[in-house]
């Protein structure tokens, strides 16, 4: 916030919280101790693999599972009829807060209809793997070819074939915002740009690919699910659900995650599926998907074509930015999220870091017979940020004004919150102003385009760029998911204990998928509470042991959770002082907590350890008079109240060359600037930062999910599909600008999407820098060599 | 994915190897450094009855320099020729080209000869051993064959060698004195498979290409010379407009083939500029030596 | 066609072991599902991610491109065998301090691709330890600390001769 921040225990001198400290999980994995789904094996385990479908739309005519029944090691042959049967009835992926949205309802495997390219329509189930797809091999299923719907361009023209006869059409939402009079600022404006962006198919690629090992006791009827998961509290309630199994009964075990970045706050069918084989069976049963698989059937996402425009003063003032945005989504709305979140966060965010009022947005939201899409890293950011940036850059080229200059007149004041944003959204400590002016500090910006400009005369295309951002971080009950009727949590608890050791055991409704989620959970508990770190356990992902909560997800977990484990922690150390009082004789609040023992503030002399009010308080407690009826555990439960979100920003920089022969593009530099409010550990900030950037680069340079006419995924193995590797990738430079957020006292908004949402729009805006002088221009993302090539007018 | 049921043998002599290929025909398939082998086995795309192993057969591998010619077992590993003094000092095309091979993993253990029996058209050797003019050795029970490099090539992942034959051994003449060579490749991220390469080896007097090959790899089913482009080039004093006539004439000299990468007239594109560049750092070393 | 089998016996982490194993069988699959090494991981099983990588006769191999029978006679190390003898102990110390892995799913492979740097370290450039790692796949880090880690141990043994 723009005010004083009042000083907590979290700002003493030496607080853990602000601190670089290292990660006792990333101890684990140099050694190869890591302990992944895959890693837990069982004895008796049976694994899981399906039969899928070869086309992109096929009526199911016959299945014959005979010689694979009969093939050695086979279990369990199971048809997507046979599994519904087990299930308590189909998926339907809509939320009531997405007016009008419809999806046609989804078994977890095909039971008549195939419609996308890898949806399962048989599980083999068998002693091995290898054997289970032995026997995959051995079942026929009869198909008939259905028209497919490839294109969102056409999807909706009247003679295009309908994937779902039910919708009636293939649209699956719509949705408008308007503010302000766009077409008077337009009419009104000195300069107007107009242009079109496309953006291909991505997916979300984390090396573990999605797994799940489900084991049943008939005895106690509990199902255990160890699952790479982020949401484990979601999938207990999904699962539950949709196997007809209570929900107070199954667990479910979030061990090590090997990367999930929104893949995996997802539900699939195949999981299901494995998890119905394993009540069925009784035994352990494991899906572990494979790398061909997985680009088959994990979510997908980005597909979107944007018009966008924007309308500007000769003096380089921004009065107008509208959009319209043509959204491909798969076959099925995904469950519970949606596949339309995307497009409405587009809607939200373009153009979001200027001042301007006047705004239009629209999309249309089509089912094609691709992949299911969903949440991915960022969701909706790098689309709506490159749309808005690039016609930013556009605008300010226009204008003959710098676009660093540019950026300057129209970002919204630092002063100025809180506000509401040209999309109705509120706003409020923001941080534009004071994040661009480190970002021209720091790259050394009038320097650059020196550097630039000597490049040029040698004949080097070098490239300078600029975004601005917002992001969108921890959805408030509000708004989507719980709101709209989705079995998801927007809140999040912590319960911490003191233990009779003076150990703290805190147990979080977050989950850490190497982000350092229980580093800094532990960091945020030991600052609060006065103890050491090393006396502090953090327990997440796992439903027997946690407070409920939604997971991690939307850059969530230390705005969220962070707060809870700060409440939670402030509400036991008041127990243990009211306790330390009685025992000292003294008042509460004369008291600290220093490193694990009790002092007089201000004074660093022990008057009693933790442990020993540990030892009284759990083994002695008749020392206690009968009025203190503690519990030595505190359970706090945070969510935001009125916001949508919180927001944080950011701008971003990058230095490109471009070989405009080859349309080779070679990242030199690249600049963050973010604010993500309080920074609880600086590293790990910093490469939530660095590693968002990337994922965002590879999108921006070589990733996407090409599918030809007849709905054939064309790139579904690692050597087609190119994600950025350490040879082509850049050195990030990274920076903080810590505006609390005022949602919480802990003042943490959230960092893992700054990177990833504005990587490809800064990228972009360099190499079009690069490349104008030539009259080109990029609006395509990947920009392949070719599609550069293309926009110079060399092929 | 997990491979399908095979039957392994390792064999144990050339004699073995041989004689098993000839017994098992198609069903037999030779695996030796299995770079490419593997990846289609673990996603089921190629089921082999029986896998014959030559790995652990003695007097396929090693590098030696045997007059003018540098012979090159087929089982030496892309490591091997890497860090090889003799290739680097006797086919410094050949020692260029191993930048570009894969990644370190997968150098340890891919062979030469691997590479060039499976002539995947995107792949660096077989471009180079054609560029050089090599001799490919193959053998069957019923002898030894020796094969051109520019009889070898046939088209997609085809070649000369016959369903009973092993490639044994690589011939290469050593890049004489005076010669210099060129390799330039444009592979989006670092050890993949090319979207265009070219492999250059030439002889420049005075600024003129005297003699000159050129072979074009990753646009086209296989590697191809360049045979218009060079006789453009040939005999005239390299200038602009010398690098023009060049990449005009490759239009007839290529025939790309659209992929994922690109289309092919990005790569008829990608080529003719590689071809200037080749030739114009041609010129540079020439002028260097 | 029945499952083929053949018996090898090949050292793994300084330990003796004989085993009859599918001749399908990868190695990788061979050292976690048989010998319970689970450090090594698969991220493709198309020799693309490097996540599997181990050590085979002193090379580093991709683990999914090698027969378990290919190893009979072998001395393969993974990253739990290298974590014991302390070969690379300061290069782990210093991942952990750089935090030069998230999720840690590509680390093992990370580890035994830049321990090859080590054996007989050489100044080297971030740009040649780009490209030494260019074939391990990392989703989470973006690379850059991972190549401060590998930078700082090299320049560490340099220094300490």
């Amino acid at each position: 916030m723009n005010k004083e921040t009042p000083l907590t225990l979290l700002d003493k001198p030496n607080s853990y919280v602000g601190r670089t400290l290292s990660r006792d999980s990333a101890k684990r994995a140099v050694a190869g101790r890591g302990r992944y789904t895959d890693d837990i094996m069982p004895a008796r385990t049976l694994h899981a693999a399906f039969v899928r479908s070869p086309y992109g739309h096929a009526k199911i005519l016959s299945i014959d599972v005979e010689a694979a029944k009969q093939q050695q090691g086979v279990a369990l042959v199971m048809t997507g009829a046979e599994l519904a049967e087990m299930c308590t009835g189909p998926w339907v992926g809509t939320l009531v807060c997405f007016d009008g949205m419809k999806s046609e309802p989804q078994h977890p495997m095909a039971v008549d209809r195939a419609c996308w390219q890898g949806e399962p329509v048989v599980m083999v189930v068998a002693n091995s793997r290898a054997e289970a797809e032995d026997a995959a091999e051995l079942v026929t299923v009869g198909y008939e070819e259905l028209p497919v719907v490839i294109d969102k361009e056409t999807a909706l023209d009247k003679d295009s074939p309908v994937i779902h006869p039910n919708l009636g059409d293939n649209l699956a939402f719509e949705k408008t915002i308007e503010t302000g009079d766009v077409e008077k600022a337009v009419s009104e404006a000195d300069i107007v740009i107009e242009d079109t962006f496309t953006f291909g198919r991505h997916t979300a690629v984390s090396l573990e690919p999605r797994a799940l090992l489900a084991e049943y006791d008939p005895g106690t009827e509990r199902l255990t699910i160890h699952t790479s998961s982020q949401c484990p509290h979601m999938i207990q309630a999904v699962f539950a659900r949709t196997l007809g199994v209570p929900e107070h009964n199954v667990r479910i075990v979030a061990p090590d995650v090997g990367g999930s970045f929104g893949l995996k706050i997802h539900t699939f069918g195949d999981e299901i599926a494995a998890t119905a084989a394993a009540i069925k069976l009784a035994r352990p049963v494991k899906f572990i998907a494979d790398r061909l698989e997985s680009f088959a059937t994990d979510i997908h996402a980005r597909e979107n074509r944007v018009k966008g425009r924007i309308a500007v003063t000769k003096e380089g003032i921004i009065t107008s930015v509208d959009i319209d945005v043509r959204s491909g989504a798969g076959a099925y709305s995904q469950y519970p999220r949606t596949s339309v979140f995307e497009a409405n966060q587009i809607l939200n965010i373009t153009g979001g870091p200027y001042a301007h009022e006047n705004y239009r947005a629209s999309t249309q939201v089509v089912y094609l017979n691709k992949v299911p899409t969903s949440q991915y890293r960022a969701v909706g950011h790098p689309i709506g940020n490159t749309v808005g940036e690039s016609l930013v850059d556009q605008a300010a080229a226009a204008c003959g004004i710098d676009p660093m200059e540019f950026r300057r007149r129209n970002v919204m004041r630092d002063d100025s919150y809180p506000r509401v944003s040209a999309a109705g959204i509120e706003m409020r400590d923001l941080s534009h102003q004071k994040c661009l002016e480190t970002l021209v500090e720091r790259m050394g910006y009038d320097a650059l385009l020196e550097e630039q400009a000597e490049y040029r005369k040698k004949g080097i295309q070098r490239g300078i760029g600029i975004a601005a951002f917002i992001k969108g971080t921890a959805p408030g009950p509000a708004g989507y998911y719980g709101a709209g009727g989705a079995p998801i949590s927007s809140q999040d608890s912590c319960t911490i204990k003191l233990e009779p050791s003076g150990g703290v055991i805190c147990m979080v409704g977050v989950t850490d998928q190497g982000q350092g989620v229980d580093t800094v959970m532990g960091q945020i508990a030991a600052a609060t509470l006065g103890v050491p770190m090393e006396s502090v356990r953090v327990i997440e992902g796992d439903t027997d042991a946690v407070p409920y909560g939604g997971g991690t997800y939307a850059s969530r977990a230390t705005a969220i959770g962070g707060e809870a484990t700060y409440q939670a922690a402030m509400l036991l150390r008041a127990e243990i002082l009211e306790i330390a009082g009685v025992l000292l004789q003294a008042e509460p609040d004369t008291l600290d907590i220093l490193d694990g023992h009790v002092v007089d503030k201000g004074d660093t002399a022990s008057r009693i350890s933790l442990a020993e009010i540990g030892r009284i308080g759990h083994f002695q407690v008749a020392e206690l008079p009968n009025h203190i009826q503690h519990t030595l555990s505190a359970t706090y439960r945070f969510r935001l109240k009125d916001a949508l979100y919180i927001f944080t920003n950011g701008i971003q920089g990058a230095y490109v060359e471009v070989d405009t022969d080859t349309g080779f593009i070679k990242l030199l530099n690249h600049w963050v600037i973010e604010d993500c409010g309080r920074v609880i550990n600086p590293q790990l900030a910093d490469e939530q930062v660095r590693g968002g950037c990337v994922q965002g680069l590879g999108g921006a340079l070589y990733e996407e999910c090409v599918y030809d006419s007849a709905g054939q995924l064309q790139n579904a193995t690692l050597a087609d599909y190119l994600v950025p590797m350490a040879g082509e990738m850049p050195d990030i430079e990274v920076a903080h600008i810590q505006t609390h957020t005022g949602v919480s006292e802990l003042g943490a908004k959230g960092v893992g999407e700054s990177g990833t949402g504005a990587a490809p729009a800064v990228v972009m805006n360099a190499v079009n820098d690069a490349i104008r002088p030539f009259g080109g221009k990029v609006t395509a993302q990947p920009m392949s060599p070719e599609t550069i090539l293309k926009a110079l007018g060399k092929v | 994915m997990k491979a399908p049921k095979f039957n392994y043998i390792k064999a144990e002599t050339r004699q073995q190897a041989l004689e098993l290929l000839d017994q098992l025909g198609e069903e037999g398939r030779i695996l030796a450094g299995g770079q490419s082998l593997m990846p289609t086995l673990n996603m089921r795309l190629s089921q082999p009855g029986t896998l014959i192993d030559i790995n652990k057969v003695s007097g396929l591998g090693g590098i030696t320099l045997e007059g003018n010619v540098v012979r090159i077992g087929a089982m030496t590993r892309h490591v091997e020729v890497a860090n090889s003094p003799i290739i680097a000092e006797h086919l410094p095309l050949i020692a260029e080209a191993m930048q570009h091979v894969a990644h370190h993993a997968v150098r340890n253990r891919g062979t030469i000869g691997g590479s060039i029996a499976l002539a995947d058209p995107a792949a660096e050797m077989p471009a180079c051993v054609l560029a050089l003019g090599a001799t490919l050795v193959v053998e069957s029970v019923k002898g030894r064959r020796e094969i051109a490099a520019e009889d070898y090539f046939k088209g997609l992942y085809e070649t000369a060698r016959e369903a009973n034959e092993l490639l044994v051994e690589i011939l290469i003449p050593v890049e004489k004195l005076g010669d210099v060579s060129v390799f330039l490749e444009l592979a989006q991220r670092h050890g993949d498979f090319a979207m265009a390469g070219l492999a250059c080896v030439a002889r420049v007097s005075n600024k003129t290409f005297e003699d000159l090959r050129l072979v074009y790899f990753g646009s086209e089913d296989k590697p191809t010379l360049g045979t218009g482009a060079i006789a453009a080039v040939v005999g005239r004093t390299w200038s602009a407009d010398c690098k023009e006539a060049a990449a005009n004439a490759l239009a007839n000299d290529l025939d790309p083939m659209t992929n994922l990468q690109g289309s092919a007239a990005m790569k008829l594109h990608l080529q003719k500029v590689l071809t200037g560049r080749a030739l114009d750092a041609a010129i540079e070393r020439a002028g260097a030596a | 066609m029945n499952e083929a089998t053949l018996e090898i016996s090949l050292t793994v982490n300084g330990e003796q072991i004989t085993k009859t194993v599918p001749v399908r069988q990868h190695l990788v699959d061979f050292l976690r599902n048989e010998l319970g090494f689970t450090g090594s991981h698969l991220g493709c099983e198309h020799g693309v991610c490097g996540a599997c990588s181990v050590r085979v006769d002193d090379a580093v191999v991709r683990g999914c491109l090698m027969l378990a029978v290919q190893a009979d006679g072998a001395n393969v190390v993974t990253v739990e065998g290298l974590t014991e003898t302390g070969e690379i102990a300061d290069l782990q110390k210093n991942f952990v301090e750089r935090n030069a892995m998230q999720c840690g799913y590509c680390t093992p492979g990370m580890l035994i691709t830049a321990a090859e740097l080590l054996h007989d370290p050489k100044p080297v450039s971030r740009e040649e330890i780009r490209g030494h790692l260019s074939g391990n796949f990392c989703r989470c880090t973006g690379y850059h600390a991972i190549v401060d880690a590998v930078e700082t141990t090299i320049n560490k043994r340099l220094e300490e001769g």
